[in-house]
């Protein structure tokens, strides 16, 4: 097979050959004088534009995609991205409009950040929502930093946060940048909130509880209204993590069960490109009581008229440059305006069906440590095969092998060895079964032949990479 | 396989003593569960340390983990060897992949600790809850 | 529109399998007092056809098309090669996701290792992760880093960083009892040295610097670098303008411990002002403290090099409230961008293009500063952007330009008060000759009369 190299390392002097106009205003040569400038710029790489396109033709066929399979990541909702969406977001007033040109000369920019507000609202069921954070994660702290300014503003920011043992690793850390140490709450046989664990945890000392509904495990957080009014009676408020949204649009609404603060996440539920690892967008609702605090500007309007309100006193302040990641808002929004009230609604019910269409098919063959009913992702475990010696990884390993990409390693934590399974709506019944038959082949391999599940992957374009080797010895960067 | 003369922790930290001097390390079941430790979060020396408090951190490829220290003591050495190669922590948990040293503060902290056959009976007992 | 790929007798052979007679049934699961029981009051659904012809018309609303612009401020009009959109767009690039499984995922991987790499080159810093979300968060994330590094809550802040990366700065500090104290500027338009001196000490964690600052004036880094660490403070370079990385001396040669900013100039339209492309780049005793993922080389069990992503014990996925920072996402799409547009234009290209920036705007700074009635308002070298004050209110002359088709840049008075009357005025290589002298023909009109 044949390696594609570095680009500095087919770079040589004289290839490159991009060339400007030439410079169309008289030279100032005293600028040289009066300038620190730099000599050279060390083993830049030169190379021409051939060069360049084969390289990066050539590295994106080392990718798999969404384009080209199923991709079962559980808690990505790695959905097909509309192409359309693509073109509508590279609209010439679009993409060359400046972040300081005045509303007057912006109106079509703020009518999609307030039209998608809108929508977003009817969908989720709160008050009003900021664009601004650009990703989940940032959504989170944003999230966490309206509800202690809310706190302070009533007189006690308090001490904790309430988080559930089956949550993902950004809730914990966002609480802690906040100022909040977190308490956890126990799950249930069922795999829900112990709502025992949380009474006994909630005091007036905890601010919030953070949850995501579906939960981690695919599960419906049932008795979440009177997880919601055990927070609420002493005070607290209720954050959720909206990563899972797509198992609801339609069905129910965050609002409607208490929360206060959501973030979705645009790349996962509103079927954005996550472009190997961003840009997403992470905006974050609120209900009423938090609106004050969102971050400034605000995108509103006044009949047809949009303008941006930057008289927030009690705002949290900004914590982008200037809007959001405004481009994937625009793809959010031709997403939702293509898919329209029953469109939407479809997709959360195809993405449940084709969860449990999945989790029917492995539940023999793989071990589901809860039985509980699941929505739009299930947690399977590596518990059958650990008996021969076969783990997680090796399985994961193996699908590669097979041509599919892996589910979601290792998390939640509270599940030992996890598989999380997420196909989302768009997969076909052919590539669901193509999904099921890996994992079936690879379950009987795990009894048979477990060994070529432990070399696994044989062939793809690198096999198991040493990740020990790269932690212990980091090489972060190309040397000559 | 666990050394006698060691006492243990439930969160699977060793100490072993030589006069008034505690040596403190991570078990094996403690290096297996973490994989291949590519670094080690080492406390100053002269800190004071309370029983149960972090005393540093083990990172290996895919997990954090807190060192919590057995008992209370003075820092009186670190291993600096695992600066540089930490996988003596999964070669040699018990011996060359000593973590700090203590001047002991309180003996009668020992008695709260397991021995290693009660120890090993405590790991068994994981194993069931699997 | 809809994107679902099952037949009506798919659904029925699912549903068999799953032994439910219909697909609402999966959702008996959710209380009846939650369910919604209605639809969603959003538009109906549109067709392909028609949901572009409502972003067309949509669009036309804005009016920036009209105008030749000279506003920067931290987002930059630049010329952007078509294989950076070409290459970018392919759905092997577009379409997955975060590179956990790193055998799937090489193109992503070397891809990231190759920005970082020139990152590095660019700033002359030892190690750069693999992006950030944009300039703003990579100053607040730099501050932290700082904090975490020597254990300090003080830091010093210039007024001529972006006032809107100082406020994102202040958000992200506001709960962690950090005290953020701000610096003022001299005549020249660069840091005031001496109130820097006097509140230098040492409890002071780091000094933020920007280069070229948010008046387009060059800084003298070496100066701020050896009075950061003459205080055991650490020293911050924050960019906005990326291009002049490629002509003007380097933070690393400077002394600079963090280097971070904003690379939308890389090759990445401005966008209503995201997605943009933040980086940051240190000196390697950091590493242990430095946020975001970084894409790191190492073997197969074939002993073939590939790349992985490492060091993630710092992410807050796996060290959760011990996590050195709370970034999850770069932004690898843009990363990809700034990476093909850097390998396109090459060494030469980035220095030609720099030095036209810096020759046009110093052109168009010393065609104005000679107009009656107009001062430049700062004495400081300047890269592509710079003050004029004139005796009319800035948005007079703003309307008076708007007219004639033009925007002059951006009024200061909103974010400095005491700076009245001043516009800040960038000039790229997109910028031509033609437009630079009608500007100062507009701007002589406007002040004669």
């Amino acid at each position: 097979m044949i390696r594609e190299r570095l680009i500095f390392e087919i770079s040589d002097k004289g290839k490159n050959g991009f060339r400007f106009p030439k410079l169309d205003v008289p030279e100032n040569k005293s600028l040289n004088d009066r300038i620190p400038m730099r000599d050279s710029i060390k083993d830049f790489p030169q190379v021409s534009e051939v060069e360049v396109v084969r390289h990066f033709t050539r590295l994106s066929q080392t990718n798999y995609c969404v384009d080209k399979g199923i991709y079962p990541l559980g808690s990505c909702t790695m959905k097909y991205n509309p192409k359309i969406n693509e073109r509508i977001a590279q609209i010439e007033n679009f993409i060359t409009s400046h972040p300081f040109a005045d509303p007057e000369m912006s109106q079509g920019n703020l009518e999609v950040l307030k039209t998608l507000e809108d929508v977003l609202r009817e969908v989720t069921g709160m008050d009003a929502f900021t664009f601004q954070p650009a990703a989940g994660a940032q959504g989170e702290l944003v999230g966490m930093m309206l509800i202690r300014a809310c706190m302070e503003e009533r007189g006690d920011p308090r001490k904790f946060v309430l988080i559930p043992d089956s949550a993902h690793g950004t809730n914990p850390s966002s609480a802690h940048i906040c100022g909040y140490k977190v308490k956890e709450i126990k799950s249930n046989d069922s795999g829900t909130i112990d709502l025992d664990d949380l009474s006994n945890n909630m005091d007036k000392d905890v601010a919030a509880i953070m949850i995501t509904n579906p939960n981690t495990l695919g599960v419906f957080e049932n008795q979440i209204k009177e997880a919601s009014e055990i927070v609420h009676s002493k005070g607290g408020l209720v954050y959720m993590d909206g990563a899972n949204m797509n198992a609801l649009m339609g069905i129910c609404r965050p609002g409607d069960m208490g929360v206060d603060a959501i973030h979705l996440n645009l790349h996962k539920t509103f079927s954005t490109p996550h472009g190997g690892g961003g840009p997403g967008a992470g905006p974050v609702g609120v209900k009423k009581i938090l609106e004050p605090y969102l971050p400034v500007p605000r995108v509103k309007n006044k009949d047809d008229q949009y303008f941006i309100d930057e008289d927030c006193p009690k705002s949290i302040g900004r914590v982008h440059s200037f809007y959001g990641n405004f481009l994937v808002a625009v793809k959010a929004l031709a997403y939702i305006l293509s898919l329209g009230p029953e469109g939407l609604r479809e997709v959360s019910e195809t993405a449940v069906l084709n969860s449990n269409y999945i989790r029917k098919s492995l539940e023999k063959e793989y071990h589901l440590k809860y039985k509980t009913p699941t929505l739009h992702e299930c947690v399977f475990s590596d518990k059958y095969q650990k008996q021969y010696g076969v783990s997680n990884i090796d399985i994961a390993k193996r699908l590669i092998d097979l041509g599919v990409h892996p589910p979601t390693m290792s998390f939640p934590l509270i599940v030992h060895g996890a598989l999380m399974t997420e196909p989302t709506e768009t997969e076909s019944k052919a590539d669901l079964d193509s999904f099921i038959e890996a994992m079936k082949q690879i379950a009987e391999e795990a009894r048979e032949d477990s060994g070529i599940l432990k070399s696994a992957p044989h062939n793809s374009y690198v096999r198991r990479l040493d990740e020990t080797a790269a932690a212990r010895n980091p090489k972060l960067r190309w040397e000559p | 396989m666990y050394p006698e003369n060691f006492r243990y922790t439930k969160d699977h930290e060793w100490v072993k003593i030589e006069g008034d001097t505690a040596s403190v390390g991570i078990t094996d079941f403690a290096q297996s569960q973490l994989g291949d430790v590519v670094f080690v979060e080492l406390p100053e020396i002269g800190e004071e340390l309370k029983s149960h408090q972090t005393l540093g951190v083990v990172e290996s490829v895919k997990a954090v983990s807190d060192i919590y220290s057995p008992i209370s003591g003075e820092v009186t050495e670190v291993n600096e060897g695992l600066n540089d190669v930490p996988e003596i922590l999964n070669q040699d948990p018990h011996s060359k992949g000593w973590i700090i040293k203590l001047k002991i503060k309180d003996k009668s902290e020992l008695d709260e600790l397991m021995s290693a056959s009660e120890y090993e009976k405590y790991l068994e007992g994981l194993k069931d809850e699997e | 529109m809809s994107y679902i790929a099952l037949s009506e007798k798919d659904k029925k052979e699912m549903l068999k399998a799953i032994g439910v007679s219909s697909p609402k049934k999966l959702f008996d699961c959710i209380p009846g007092d939650i369910k919604l029981n209605r639809d969603l009051k959003i538009p109906t659904a549109m067709s392909e056809p028609e949901v572009m012809g409502y972003f067309n018309e949509c669009a036309q609303k804005n009016k920036n098309s009209e105008y030749i612009s000279f506003q920067g401020a931290g987002a930059y009009r630049h010329y952007i090669p078509a294989a950076v959109d070409y290459l970018s767009s392919r759905g092997e690039f577009a379409s997955p996701y975060t590179p956990y499984q790193a055998e799937v995922s090489q193109g992503t991987l070397q891809s990231i290792f190759e920005f970082q790499t020139l990152i590095c080159q660019l700033t002359g810093m030892d190690i750069a992760n693999a992006s950030l979300y944009d300039g703003a968060s990579g100053a607040a994330e730099a501050v932290l880093m700082a904090m975490r590094i020597n254990r300090k809550s003080k830091v010093l802040v210039p007024k001529t960083l972006h006032p809107h990366y100082r406020q994102v700065i202040n958000t992200y500090t506001r709960n962690l009892g950090i005290s953020v104290r701000e610096i003022g500027y001299d005549e020249t338009g660069r840091i005031d040295t001496t109130e820097l001196e006097k509140n230098l000490d040492n409890n002071t964690s780091a000094v933020v610097c920007q280069t070229p600052n948010f008046f387009g004036v060059i800084e003298d880094l070496d100066k701020i670098s050896a009075y950061a660490h003459e205080n055991k403070a650490l020293s911050i370079a924050v960019l906005a303008e990326a291009s002049s990385l490629g002509l003007l001396k380097a933070p690393g040669e400077m002394g600079v411990d963090i280097a971070t900013g904003e690379a939308q100039s890389f090759g990445i339209p401005l966008s209503f002002g995201g997605p943009y492309l933040g980086f940051m780049a240190c000196s390697k005793e950091f590493v242990r403290q430095f946020p975001g993922r970084i894409s790191g080389e190492t073997n197969d069990i074939d002993g073939n090099r590939g790349f992985v992503l490492t060091l993630s014990t710092r992410e807050q996925h796996i060290r959760r409230e011990r996590a050195t920072s709370n970034i999850c996402t770069n932004q690898a799409l843009c990363a990809l961008r700034a990476t093909i547009f850097l390998e396109i234009l090459g060494e030469q290209g980035l220095r030609e293009w720099a030095r036209q920036n810096i020759q046009k705007a110093n052109y168009a700074y010393d065609l104005f500063k000679d107009i009656r009635g107009v001062k430049a308002f700062f004495s400081g070298e300047i890269y592509n952007e710079f003050v004029i004050k004139t005796g009319k209110k800035w948005k007079e002359v703003e309307s008076e330009f708007m007219r004639k088709n033009i925007i002059p840049g951006i009024s200061l008075e909103r974010f400095y008060p005491e700076l009245e009357h001043c516009g800040l005025v960038c000039v790229t290589e997109v910028s031509r000759k033609k437009d630079i002298d009608r500007f100062a023909e507009i701007l002589k009109g406007i002040l004669a009369g």
